[in-house]
């Protein structure tokens, strides 16, 4: 389908845009390779969109440029750009049927006999009886397909995803996902993917971009990033982190932390600025990698492990685990996430218990920063 | 496929270069706007200006008129028809009044009650304007002819009375009275009232009113604190409507009344295509302009909406 | 007694209708009378004469003629003229956005005849000689603020996301202009084109000041009023009041039925 040998990589070099005297883009360098699916991660306002906009041409960029392979595209207006774009509205043109709407493209660029290919589309995405139907009169994911399958039909050497799922409810976007992984899988076509939605970003990129405040925070492999963030926004808004801030006591291939009377260990090499003694450090872990004692059993943890001693002070069953929330010395509200494998009937709120976790499974954050930077807030979520 | 889009790659840019749209691209919106402003300059505003012009000059139809700054014209003018302008803002205000108090109620029933016959009364709010309103106005002469039913009726009823009492109308006659005028005015605005009101009644979410109930309201309190404000907008859009166009109007009065119920209009008519008196009739139109701007700034100012169409 | 009340509003709304709807009635009846003398205004007998000759009075028809030409035109050039203002208006931002504003939304906020008065001024002090262009000048002005605001009704609630979706498919600018924006915006100036239409044709105030010798329709009938009127006028005005409501229900019909095959 694609011509694998055009070197399709995306490359944005020192791309930005501004609004007057408001910046939505930083200057950023960004390269997705070919055949990828690349997810741009970020709260609203971020400027993911605005970035995938500019790659589509549809805004143009303050500074910078647009690379497709080796053509500079930036002065390109989008219907010249072998670039196609599923909108978050989908933006289905209300006045035509469905095959109309998939023909569009094709027929644009002056292709006459197109129903056989349109037909394959509409099977592709599984749409066949509804072929002469309008946009209103489909369902939120049947009008995603269709979106999709528009998009698609034009064999574009990047297909842009603008918040493609947010309209649907919670279960018919994990299957969407998981379709829209098995299409990007069949076609090789790149896929650049727009969302809010981390666990979305994880289950389906092979890259992730996290982006804050018109700006890349990190990029990796979603496990990458999940097991080694490298700033405290990063830790927070891709899952849950415990953050302590400490002092440092020793430095080397194990650094010695205390934190609220106690001690802990982490490696150095997972501390992301230079640590000094006596300096200050944000000791991060993730809250299933804690295991919970209650306070009696202190002595059979094994030796060599972190601990934090607290009190819990919130429990909730979610099935799969238990999340307790312990407040202790070094921190308040600690996440801890135990499976309900055999649980301990003593573990309930106001039980004083021992936190203990691997030290190897610690990172340290630069101490410089926001430690609530990328906190989930209850209007981000609704 | 990606073949014919590829062209030669140019090496990458060094120093961040900004950019500017294009000249071309910022120009469009003036391009747009271009033919139809100048002709509201050329067809609107410019004849303002030969109208604040001709308003001050003097002179004969026979020497010509030249512009000599006699703002006396309009002390006279003012002095000699000041009834008229009461009357036409007295006429014009009540057929507004009358048009909100018949109006909001079929456009609460279309709005609310009508359910599937919602298409049909539309229709038939609208379709009178397929018939020429100068051919409708005239159907009034028959409907309140001397000894047409509705004046039999009115009569019996001793209405005709409490009108001629209030000097609305004269003896047995309501033809070539000040009641004949406003009711020709009434009918031929009212659609001009009924369809605002009516598009904001149906825009309020019909739940609105269940949670009012719910929340211990009555109906008429449920009117009165959800309804009635949430149809402001169209309240204001359509009394406007309705207002301005009655103020300046003459045909009612030319055809249903008498030379006791001459309106302004007619007066600047008159002036500009019989008498012939160009700067009176300017000064006549000038005055009409100030008081109903000035008035429908208040009134907008005072209902605190600046969206009216 | 609490039947009535419940259906106060019933009753007026349907007393208001009543009102609205009784002249064409009236109309519609005397159409059918042999009147005798001069004017058309007390019922004599029953006679189909006027609906068998309806141009049998002199010149009526002609201003009839030429009421539909004038609507045509000045439908057609408002419509121009106003649908570009409307597109600017909501898609661009430039500079005196309210100085246009007010010029546009002031014509609708002046007596028709202050507006009359001032544009037979000018065409008097310009030395422009009235008649058909002239009348078509000042409906295609007093026309273009309401097709504005229809069709800049229609294109606010447009998502631009649909023309940058054609964009994006490869549809140039006049491609997308034409297979997308225009479709959409089509109610809108469908609404604004029969608002001048109607407005144009049914002008009798800033007509009668500029159309120097030439007879529009309302014109006629205003001058019959002063003559005498001729059944043929009511004929004529109930003709376009059936004309219109035939029309209204077959346009509903037919979006019954295709709402109907298209859910079958």
């Amino acid at each position: 389908m694609t011509d694998k040998n055009t070197g399709g990589d995306v490359r944005l070099t020192g791309i930005s845009k501004s609004y007057g005297s408001f910046t939505a883009v930083h200057p950023l360098d960004l390269t997705v390779p070919q055949g990828s699916f690349f997810a741009l991660l970020g709260a609203s306002g971020c400027g993911k969109t605005t970035t995938l906009r500019m790659i589509a041409g549809l805004e143009d960029p303050t500074t910078g440029t647009v690379f497709l392979g080796d053509q500079d595209v930036t002065d390109l207006p989008p219907y010249k750009r072998p670039v196609n774009t599923v909108f978050q509205s989908y933006a289905l043109f209300p006045h035509m049927d469905i095959s109309e709407n998939i023909a569009f493209g094709l027929r644009r660029r002056g292709i006459k006999s197109v129903k056989k290919q349109v037909d394959e589309m509409i099977d592709l995405v599984q749409l066949g009886e509804h072929a002469h139907k309008k946009p209103h009169q489909l369902s939120g994911g049947q009008q995603q397909r269709v979106a999709v399958a528009r998009a698609l039909i034009n064999h574009p050497q990047v297909l842009l995803l603008d918040e493609p799922l947010g309209a649907l409810d919670l279960k018919l976007r994990r299957q969407m996902q998981l379709e829209l992984k098995r299409i990007q899988t069949e076609v090789g076509i790149t896929f650049v993917h727009v969302t809010h939605d981390q666990e979305e970003a994880m289950t389906m990129a092979d890259q992730v971009a996290v982006m804050n405040g018109g700006r890349v925070e990190q990029l990796g492999a979603p496990a990458d990033l999940y097991e080694n963030p490298r700033t405290t926004f990063v830790a927070n808004f891709l899952g849950t982190s415990n953050l302590i801030e400490a002092e440092v006591l020793e430095t080397g291939s194990d650094v010695l932390v205390t934190a609220g009377g106690g001690k802990l260990r982490l490696p150095g090499d997972r501390c992301t600025s230079a640590v000094r003694r006596g300096g200050k450090v944000l000791v991060g872990v993730r809250p299933e990698k804690i295991s919970l004692a209650h306070a009696d059993d202190a002595g059979e943890i094994a030796d060599g492990r972190n601990r934090v001693t607290g009190r819990i002070v919130d429990s909730s069953f979610i099935g799969v685990s238990t999340q307790y929330v312990v407040n202790s010395p070094a921190g308040a509200e600690l996440q801890v996430y135990e499976q309900n494998i055999e649980r301990d009937a003593r573990l309930v709120p106001g039980a004083q218990v021992v936190l203990h976790w691997n030290p190897a499974h610690t990172f340290g954050l630069d101490a410089a920063q926001d430690i609530d930077a990328g906190v989930e807030t209850v209007e981000d979520a609704a | 496929m990606t073949a014919t889009l590829a062209k030669e790659a140019p090496g990458p840019v060094e120093e961040p270069v900004l950019r500017k749209p294009p000249a071309r691209k910022r120009l469009v919106p003036y391009w747009l706007l271009l033919p139809g402003i100048v002709w509201l300059l050329v067809f609107f505003a410019l004849p303002m200006v030969y109208q604040a012009s001709t308003s001050v000059q003097t002179g004969s139809l026979e020497k010509g008129f030249e512009v000599t700054w006699h703002f006396q014209t309009y002390w006279n003018a003012f002095q000699e028809y000041w009834p008229q302008f009461v009357r036409s803002l007295l006429y014009a205000g009540t057929a507004t009044l009358l048009c909100l108090l018949l109006g909001y109620p079929l456009a609460y029933l279309i709005a609310f009650k009508a359910g599937r016959w919602r298409n049909l009364l539309l229709v038939l709010v609208i379709a009178p304007f397929f018939t020429s309103f100068l051919i409708r106005t005239l159907a009034w002469k028959t409907i309140l002819a001397d000894d047409s039913v509705v004046v039999d009726v009115l009569n019996a009823l001793h209405f005709l009375d409490v009108t001629d009492w209030l000097g609305w109308t004269e003896g047995d006659r309501v033809l070539a009275t000040p009641m004949a005028v406003v009711t020709g005015l009434t009918y031929n605005f009212l659609p001009f009232m009924i369809l605002p009101l009516y598009t904001s009644l149906e825009r309020i979410d019909g739940r609105l009113h269940e949670a009012a109930q719910d929340l211990y309201a009555s109906p008429a309190t449920t009117f009165r604190k959800v309804t009635f404000p949430l149809s402001m907008p169209g309240v204001v859009s359509g009394t406007l409507l309705t207002f301005i166009p009655a103020s300046g109007d003459y045909v009612n009065a030319e055809l249903l009344g008498s030379t006791d119920t001459k309106m302004v209009g007619n007066v600047i008519q008159s002036q500009f295509l019989r008498v012939l008196d160009y700067p009176t009739a300017a000064a006549l139109s000038f005055i009409l302009m100030a008081i109903v701007l000035g008035m429908v700034t208040v009134y907008i100012r005072r209902a605190g909406t600046e969206d009216l169409v | 007694m609490r039947w009535l009340r419940k259906n106060l509003v019933v009753i007026a709304g349907l007393l208001t209708l009543a009102y609205m709807i009784l002249p064409n009635l009236v109309v519609m009846a005397f159409s059918f009378n042999r009147p005798k003398g001069r004017f058309n205004y007390s019922w004599q007998e029953f006679s189909l004469d006027a609906w068998k000759d309806p141009c049998g009075v002199a010149d009526m028809c002609e201003s009839l003629s030429l009421s539909l030409q004038l609507a045509a035109w000045a439908t057609l050039g408002a419509v121009l003229l106003g649908t570009m203002i409307a597109f600017a208006l909501v898609r661009y931002r430039f500079r005196a956005r309210g100085a246009i504003n007010s010029l546009i939304f002031l014509p609708m906020a002046m007596p028709e005849v202050v507006m009359a008065a001032s544009l037979l001024t000018l065409f008097l002090n310009m030395g422009i000689e009235l008649g058909f262009w002239t009348v078509l000048i000042a409906h295609i002005m007093f026309c273009l603020s309401f097709v504005v605001t229809a069709v800049k009704a229609r294109v606010m609630s447009m998502d631009p996301r649909l023309e940058e979706a054609a964009r994006d498919l490869y549809a140039g600018p006049a491609q997308t202009f034409l297979r997308v924006t225009l479709p959409i915006a089509a109610p809108g100036i469908a609404a604004g084109a029969l608002l001048a239409f109607a407005l144009s044709f049914d002008d009798f105030i800033i007509t009668n000041f500029n159309a120097g010798s030439t007879v529009t329709f309302p014109m006629f009938v205003w001058g019959s009023a002063q003559r005498g009127t001729p059944v043929q006028i009511n004929v004529i005005g109930t003709a376009m009041f059936v004309l219109a409501v035939l029309m209204v229900a077959a346009g509903q019909f037919i979006t019954n039925r295709r709402k109907k095959t298209a859910t079958a």
